[in-house]
């Protein structure tokens, strides 16, 4: 029953990042696109943290963080190259 | 018992997640795409890592849980902040159902400073911010 639940929030996360990479593909503009790969990010933290729990391996939450910060400072880069890039 | 909770609130942070996906998928334009993404992202990712902080259930793994929780609900709405106002600048296209755009003639379009006062006149706005919503997947879907 747990494994159950377990593969329900699989599903839906999976999903979730399918959605989000149809937006990544066919979004018109680049800020679409931009928005569309911090989604993604979020979703991949997710899995992280899900992963973390099904092998009960607390190590995995600093892949996590890094991803996080990552995302952060990926997302002032593409903004500060579309607001100079005009 | 503690490990259904745990599972609970996992789930109801994939559904939030899920949510922003549908969000950023079927909404009309950027802005509204980012609202969805930015708000039920940051609660979905909130949720999952309390789970995550429940599950293990240790000083040191809790705090960590929450200082990416801290760093989440800091950085979400800055990082959004800034696309929205490069993409602004970049002449994105608004959906053709908005009403208002209270900051058309309020930015300096050459150092993209933000006034208080009218800097442009709203009869000779250039062309590039007012825009034609051209790229409206949302209609040719529906």
């Amino acid at each position: 029953m747990k494994e159950l639940l377990l593969g329900m929030i699989l599903v839906t996360l999976s999903s979730a990042l399918v959605i989000t990479f149809i937006r990544l593909v066919r979004g018109p503009n680049l800020p679409d696109r931009v928005v569309a790969l911090d989604l993604l990010s979020v979703v991949v933290m997710a899995f992280i943290c899900l992963y973390s729990i099904r092998y009960n391996q607390p190590i995995f939450l600093d892949v996590a963080i890094i991803m996080a910060l990552l995302t952060f400072i990926g997302t002032v880069a593409f903004a500060y190259y579309l607001e100079r890039r005009t | 018992m503690t490990e259904w909770l745990v599972l609970l609130i996992m789930l109801a942070g994939a559904f939030f997640i899920l949510t922003a996906a549908i969000g950023i998928l079927r909404m009309p334009d950027l802005f509204l795409r980012m609202s969805a993404s930015s708000k039920a992202g940051t609660l979905g990712i909130g949720l999952i890592l309390v789970g995550v902080a429940i599950f293990f259930n240790d000083f040191s793994i809790t705090s960590r849980s929450f200082a990416v929780i801290t760093f989440m609900l800091i950085t979400a709405p800055v990082a959004a902040h800034m696309i929205g106002r490069a993409a602004y600048f970049d002449g994105t296209p608004l959906w053709k159902g908005t009403l208002f755009d209270a900051l058309k003639t309020h930015y300096h379009l050459s150092t993209h400073e933000l006034d208080s006062h009218e800097v442009i006149p709203a009869d000779q706005l250039p062309d590039q911010l007012v825009g034609d919503f051209e790229a409206d997947d949302f209609q040719q879907e529906s």
